[in-house]
């Protein structure tokens, strides 16, 4: 009997949630005018607002208050540091200052813009103040700091005092990820000079993947989506592709512009193959930044959609809603065991392919020898 | 005469084609993506069916190069997104 637990809970679910969708079509006309004062939920506005970055952190709505940390907003407009708290904007219903939160859906959206003086209008003349403020994503990085310089500070010291010892605590459940990070990513990599490479390597690993576990849980501190945000990959590729350029040695440039053993005519008159070489040279790490992007935020949006589609039923019937729900939480909680196992492979995949970048631009044109 | 106002309001809003077109070119992603993987897979099953002692070598560059090939299908969903969002 008890191998059919699992598939009767679900047939039982199923039955719940038709039956009273079925007895719920009676009562539809009385449910439907209470339900008209609430505003319609619309899942694609809560999804987005979920992904993007916002200049307030919100918790939770408890009845009719919402929880909400206010975050600072430091604004530099031409040369002057404006800064203030952002539940002066209450929301983007109010001026200060003469800025405000841009509400229209345009590319400005949520974006901090200068206000025509005495109105409540954007001034589309001037352009908008740079804006350095600590967004909800920039608390999210801050978290990710203090969580990793807490890690990695308790192992220090428990490496300085275990001197001779066995690792024991949290020392050995970190030894054997950066092992593997010093054995199978960087030495077969880089190969002789692997060491300078390593902090790097390190960094990035843990920043990645203690990033990605913590925009899972879905309560503050964690939720930010600091990884599934553009710009964050986009510093982290960044760093890749500045350390590719600035160690780079002479054989990796004449292996971009005079590629060796490739014929003549694609290099000259029309140089071909250099301008492949050196699109790939942008393009891969511009990859490196999409595909940690797509695959952090495809997963939260999954995520996201599993459970507003129990608010799309709740829309039509609350009782069909709590049927859907189990069906619901039991994809989410799939998808989240799902988005463990890719928070970890983004994070090696990314530091795989920076540390082989960093052995391609560092090879040494040695005559190839054969260690067996 | 309403099939010629209907032509002609398809010919000038092309909006919702731009977004039936997102739609298709993510199933197609998804094709791509699965066929790919698909193949990595059947590539991996022979060879740890051939040398088990090595199924756990195997299994990690499967995840490697399955991580490889769904960012090359993650690049189609984000431009089919882009056109509808934007």
């Amino acid at each position: 009997m008890r191998k059919y637990i699992l598939s009767t809970l679900f047939i039982v679910s199923l039955l719940l949630s038709w039956s009273t969708h079925l007895s719920a079509q009676v009562n539809a006309d009385t449910t439907q005018k209470s339900e008209k004062k609430a505003e319609s939920f619309n899942a694609g506005n809560l999804i987005i607002d979920h992904i993007v970055d916002n200049h307030e952190w919100h918790i939770a709505e408890i009845g009719h208050t919402e929880v909400i940390i206010p975050l600072p907003i430091i604004l530099v407009d031409q040369g002057k540091l404006v800064t203030f708290c952002s539940s002066k904007f209450e929301h983007g219903k109010s001026v200060y200052k003469g800025y405000k939160l841009e509400t229209e859906r345009n590319s400005d959206k949520g974006k901090i813009v200068k206000v025509v003086p005495g109105t409540m209008e954007t001034d589309k003349s001037v352009k908008k103040p740079l804006d350095f403020s600590i967004t909800k994503t920039v608390a999210g990085v801050f978290v990710s700091i203090i969580v990793m310089i807490l890690v990695f500070g308790s192992v220090a010291r428990s490496y300085r005092r275990n001197e001779g010892h066995a690792p024991k605590g949290l020392q050995s459940l970190l030894e054997p990820v950066i092992l593997f990070i010093r054995d199978d990513i960087a030495k077969p990599s880089i190969g002789k000079h692997y060491n300078t490479y390593m902090p790097f390597l390190l960094t990035t690993f843990f920043f990645i993947f203690f990033s990605n576990l913590i925009g899972l849980i879905p309560i503050f501190p964690g939720g930010a989506n600091v990884t599934g945000n553009i710009a964050v990959t986009l510093v982290l590729a960044l760093f890749t592709f500045f350390i590719i350029l600035i160690k780079s040695n002479r054989h990796y440039w004449i292996d971009i512009f005079n590629t060796p053993g490739v014929p003549w005519w694609l290099k000259f008159p029309l140089p071909l193959l250099p301008v492949i070489e050196l699109a790939g040279l942008f393009i891969k790490p511009f990859v490196l930044m999409v595909r940690l992007f797509a695959n952090i935020t495809a997963g939260h949006i999954i995520v996201l959609g599993f459970i507003s589609l129990i608010f799309i039923f709740g829309q039509m019937s609350v009782s069909l809603a709590y049927g859907v729900s189990v069906v619901s939480v039991f994809f989410s909680l799939f998808i989240d065991l799902l988005e463990l196992l890719v928070a970890f492979i983004q994070a090696y995949v990314f530091t795989m392919l920076s540390a082989l970048y960093f052995g391609m631009a560092t090879e040494s044109h040695e005559p190839a020898t054969h260690n067996n | 005469m309403t099939l010629l106002s209907l032509l002609l309001q398809v010919a000038t809003d092309m909006a919702p084609i731009a977004k039936l077109g997102a739609a298709l070119g993510a199933g197609i992603a998804a094709i791509g993506a699965g066929m790919g993987i698909g193949n990595i897979g059947r590539g991996a099953l022979e060879s740890i069916a051939r040398q088990p002692e090595s199924a756990g070598d195997i299994r990690s560059n499967m995840i490697v190069s399955a991580a490889l090939i769904e960012g090359v299908a993650f690049f189609a969903i984000v431009i089919c997104l882009l056109v509808v969002v934007l």
